[in-house]
Order: C-alpha cells, then sequence, then structure tokens
C-alpha cells in the first residue's frame, strides 16, 4: 500500500493554518483567543460580527473556491490529457463573465450578478457540448478546439461590453474579471458541492489513472470511455460555475496546483484530486488574506496575488523537477 | 469451448469493398498470426476483436457470448490487448503502468493490494524489465517500452491474448523471448492472435495463420498449410525464397 494518507494530512494541517490565520488576520486583527471564545459561544457583539458574519464566510468562501477550481482543472487535464487545461479552458467563465457583466451593467445587486453569472457559465457549458458534439466523431481535440474559438467569442463580447459601459461601473467589472472575495457571503453550498464531489470522484480515481494513458487503452483496461468523459466534462463545469458564481473568475489556481502536486506527488488521480482541493483552497485563502490586508482598507483582486505566489513557486518547483 | 469466433465478420475499413466474411474459430492452446501488406486491415481487425471498433457486420463472440452485449469490464477480465502504438500522457512509472492490468479485477472503492504487487512485480520481472520498475515510461527506450507494454497485459493476465506486432523494436533475444513467452501462455490453455510482419516468426511460432490481402480477401488454417511461397508471394507482392533451418521454414525475400 502506497502512503496516500501522510501527504493528505500535511496538506490538511495547512489548510487549518491558512483558515485560522485568515480569520485572525485583516484590519482588525483578532486574537486566536477571541476567535475560540467566539467559536465556543462566549465572544462579546463586536467579535461576533467580525467572525461569524464577516471573517468566516469570507475564508471558508475562498477555500472552498480554491478547492473547486483546483479539482475541476485537474479534472479538465486529465480530460483533455492536454497540460495546459484549466477550468476555463473551455469557454466557461467567459460565459459566466457575460452573464455577470450584464448584471452589472444593468444596476443590479450582487445576488442576481452571481444567478446572472451561474447562468451564463451553464449556457457556455451545453453550448461547447452540444457543438463538441457535431456529428461527427468525438474527440478531446475536438472539444479543446470548440471551447477555444467558443472561449474568443465569450472574450470578444467582455471587451465590447467593457467599451459600451459607463466609466463609473467598470471598476466593479475589472475587480470582477480578476477574481472578487468581496462578493462572496455564502460560501456554504459551494462547501457541500465541493465535499460531495470529493467524495465522489475517490471511486472513479483509479478509472481516470486509465483514462489518462488514453482512451484506447483504457477501454482495453475495462472503462466505458465515453460515459466517463463526459461525467469528467459535467462535473468539472459544475465545479467551475460554483467556483464562478462564488468568486468572479480567478485565474492560476486551477492550472497550476495540480502540475504543482502532479510535480511533488505523482500522478495518482486518486491521491491528486483531494490533495488539490486542500492545497487549492489553501493557496486561494492565503492570497485573499494578502488581498484585503496589503493595502488595507482597500482591496486587491485576489486573482492578482494568485499569480504572484502562483508564478514563482510553480517556477521553482519545475526548475527541480526531474 | 472457443474462446473466440467471429460470424460473418467484415472489418470497417472506409471505402473497401466488403471482401470476404471471417468466420474466424480460436480454440484454447491456439497461436494464430495474421499476416498482410501495411494497410490490409490488420490493426482494425485486433481492434475489432476487442470490442474497440464497431464492424461493418458480423459479430465477435468471446466464450459463446456476443462482445456487443458484454460490458466493457467483463471484456478485459477475458481477453487482453497489446497496442502497436501508444500515448503517453502523463508521466507514470514503470510499475504503475503495470498495475492498471488490475484494473478490470479491482472494484472501485478497493486500493491495489499486495496480491495486485506482486502479480505486476512478477510480470515485470518476465519482460526483464524488474529492474526499471521506479523509472519513468517517457525515460525508457522503445523497445523497453514495448516490454512494458506487453507487462501490463502479462499482470492483466487475460485467456485471449490479442498482440499488434508484440515483437516491435525489440532486440533480436527479446523478440524470441516474448514469442516464447506468448507460446507458454498458449501451452498453459490461453489464446494467442497476433500481426506479425515477420514470416519466419510466423513460422516459427503460429500454428494456424490468417492471411489479409488489401482488397479485403482474407484465408486462414493451419500454418503449414498458409504459409506457402505461392500465396505468400502474392500476399506481400514480393518474390520469395524457401530454405529449411532447424526443421521451420525460412522466407527470404529477393530482388
Amino acid at each position: 500500500m502506497r502512503p496516500l494518507t501522510i501527504p493528505l494530512m500535511a496538506l490538511a494541517l495547512c489548510s487549518v493554518s491558512a483558515l485560522v490565520l485568515s480569520v485572525t488576520v485583516g484590519s482588525a486583527p483578532v486574537a486566536l483567543a477571541d476567535v475560540w471564545a467566539v467559536l465556543a459561544g462566549q465572544g462579546n457583539d463586536l467579535a461576533n460580527t467580525l467572525v461569524l458574519e464577516l471573517r468566516v464566510p469570507r475564508s471558508v468562501a475562498a477555500f472552498v473556491t480554491g478547492g473547486l477550481l483546483a479539482v475541476a482543472g485537474a479534472l479538465m487535464q486529465v480530460l483533455l490529457r492536454n497540460p495546459l487545461a484549466d477550468p476555463y479552458v473551455l469557454g466557461l467563465s467567459g460565459g459566466a463573465a457575460v452573464g455577470a457583466l450584464l448584471a452589472m451593467l444593468a444596476g443590479l445587486g450582487s445576488v442576481v450578478v452571481s444567478g446572472s453569472a451561474f447562468a451564463g457559465a451553464l449556457v457556455a457549458t451545453l453550448m461547447v457540448f452540444g457543438l463538441a458534439h457535431g456529428t461527427g466523431s468525438w474527440t478531446p481535440s475536438r472539444l479543446l478546439l470548440t471551447g477555444v474559438v467558443v472561449a474568443s467569442g465569450w472574450g470578444a463580447i467582455i471587451t465590447l461590453m467593457l467599451a459600451i459601459s459607463p466609466a463609473n461601473r467598470l471598476p466593479g467589472m475589472l475587480y470582477w474579471l480578476m477574481g472578487d472575495m468581496s462578493y462572496a457571503r455564502a460560501p456554504w453550498f459551494a462547501l457541500v458541492v465541493l465535499v460531495a464531489v470529493c467524495l465522489l470522484v475517490v471511486p472513479f480515481g483509479r478509472s481516470l489513472n486509465v483514462l489518462a494513458r488514453g482512451p484506447m487503452q483504457a477501454a482495453a483496461l475495462g472503462v466505458s470511455v465515453r460515459p466517463l468523459e463526459w461525467t469528467i466534462y459535467l462535473v468539472a463545469s459544475l465545479l467551475t460555475a460554483v467556483a464562478v458564481t462564488t468568486a468572479g473568475s480567478i485565474g492560476f489556481v486551477g492550472l497550476i496546483v495540480p502540475h504543482m502536486l502532479r510535480l511533488v506527488l505523482g500522478n495518482d488521480q486518486r491521491l491528486i484530486l483531494p490533495a488539490c482541493a486542500l492545497a487549492g483552497g489553501t493557496l486561494l485563502t492565503l492570497a485573499d488574506t494578502l488581498a484585503r490586508t496589503v493595502i488595507a482598507p482597500e482591496q486587491l483582486p485576489v486573482g492578482v496575488i494568485t499569480a504572484l505566489i502562483g508564478v514563482p513557486t510553480f517556477l521553482f518547483l519545475l526548475y527541480r523537477s526531474r | 469451448m472457443s474462446a473466440l469466433t467471429t460470424e460473418l465478420l467484415v472489418i470497417d475499413i472506409p471505402g473497401r469493398a466488403d471482401g470476404r466474411a471471417l468466420d474466424l474459430d480460436l480454440q484454447p492452446g491456439q497461436v494464430w498470426g495474421v499476416l498482410g501488406p501495411n494497410g490490409a486491415g490488420k490493426t482494425t481487425l485486433l481492434h475489432t476483436l476487442a470490442g474497440l471498433r464497431a464492424p461493418r457486420s458480423g459479430q465477435v463472440r468471446i466464450s459463446g457470448q456476443p462482445l456487443a452485449q458484454m460490458r466493457r469490464r467483463a471484456v478485459a477480465q477475458q481477453l487482453g490487448l497489446i497496442f502497436q502504438e501508444r500515448q503517453d500522457g502523463f508521466p507514470a512509472t514503470v510499475l504503475e503502468t503495470a498495475l492498471i492490468g488490475r484494473h478490470p479485477y479491482l472494484s472501485p472503492w478497493r486500493m491495489e493490494g499486495a496480491e495486485e504487487f506482486q502479480r505486476a512485480n512478477e510480470a515485470l520481472a518476465a519482460l526483464d524489465v524488474g529492474h526499471l520498475k521506479d523509472r519513468l515510461v517517457s525515460t525508457l527506450s522503445g523497445g523497453e517500452r514495448q516490454r512494458v507494454a506487453i507487462a501490463t497485459v502479462l499482470t492483466q493476465a487475460p485467456d485471449i491474448w490479442l498482440a499488434d506486432e508484440p515483437t516491435n523494436h525489440l532486440d533480436l533475444h527479446h523478440q524470441s523471448a516474448v514469442m516464447a513467452l506468448l507460446n507458454r501462455q498458449a501451452q498453459s490453455g490461453r489464446t494467442v492472435f497476433m500481426c506479425l510482419h515477420d514470416l519466419n516468426m510466423a513460422a516459427r511460432w503460429c500454428d494456424h495463420v490468417l492471411l489479409l490481402y488489401p482488397d479485403g480477401e482474407a484465408c486462414w488454417g493451419p500454418a503449414a498449410e498458409m504459409l506457402v511461397p505461392e500465396a505468400l508471394e502474392a500476399l506481400f507482392n514480393q518474390p520469395l525464397a524457401m530454405a529449411t533451418v532447424n526443421g521451420a521454414p525460412v522466407f527470404v525475400p529477393i530482388v
């Protein structure tokens, strides 16, 4: 037996530390003892509000979003057998962004923006699904090409919308496009999705390992390739849609976290997928903590921070790898 | 009982006439060789027998059961395929690659245990790649990769072996070693069906031969009846000389 649990325990420890750090640090620091008191139900009103209504939801939202994106990225890379795949490669974030920006352009509130983003993500998913199905045979490269072309179409619409938007709405739109946690308030649904998917993909893990060797080899070893591929596509799309709805399109986490983990832990999906959930969550929690403290009380788009942390870490691991 | 039979099977090669439908009957213990020029449909036939491609017409039965109605997992428990071409995909070690041969037998929740590791290690040792087990497959030579691929099917331990040019990339010694290994599989009651380019390998190791012609025609039967110079010269459009070495026919191209 390979010791799968040791890296997962270590990552779980990192996750808890990141969450604790994120709850205690901020424009108004909260001592660890106060956090404990609040969680035990003995805090004062100010600490209660700060911890339970502001910090904890936001930290959990950041964690869950990072986890969703990293798992979705890992799944997309297996599905397309392409190391450059990320959750957005098939144009899902573009659809979500168009939905969100339309709602912002209409001056609607953040709940409508989230709902509209989710609807946009679903439209984008179904569109690529239908077009890639087409009349000919289905291949990952056809899905990839369809997705990339559809994504550039969304990109053009986004640029058009930004160009015609009134100047006072532009900052909010740009923040959303770069990923913005300040909308995130109710991460509990996303959390349930993340946990459920992690439990569901573990029994599929070995089939995914075989699928990573190519569809013919997988079929020869008893995998029903087509149903498995569509399942991966739909699950990864759902994860990404939930993530985008929670926090806008945060780049980089879904591409870099799975690769970092593969460089360190090997390529067993049964280990990589839960590890992605923990490591992606940790990375985004830390990034969001930085994003709201570096120039507090102003906040930076969290996507900027993930890239600034992620790029050097990834390059270092790649440089060191075999 | 037959291991694998085909009933009026016509493989689907785009733009080609049906030719002769195949009524093959592969028995346990037999070693079949498929010979034919490039593009005659040898690989397509293997993939059709494995259920990876649909035939144009006719059907394949495995142990009497129609292949088209079997679940992929049940097929993989009885039939293994050595591919001619492989994708590397993500990096994987030699041992991990051999271990996936156990995939058809493990339930989704089960991890590979001591038994699976033992089978994989034995298979790698049998193919002379045991010392490479911690290397990444992408760092191996072509012949070593080919042996790892065969070790994966040995780990899978199917009753029916389909092999697409199993001696590809192998040096002389390992060519013979692999053919001897496939023969031992047949002697222990399994069935081997392989595409070959080397007539002399077929003459030395196969008891049955199927000749596939580019226009879809085919003939099959015991090796001694099939491997005659006239038939082979017509098959490959190549004049041949025949000699007998150590009791087996040897064919050499002339001109």
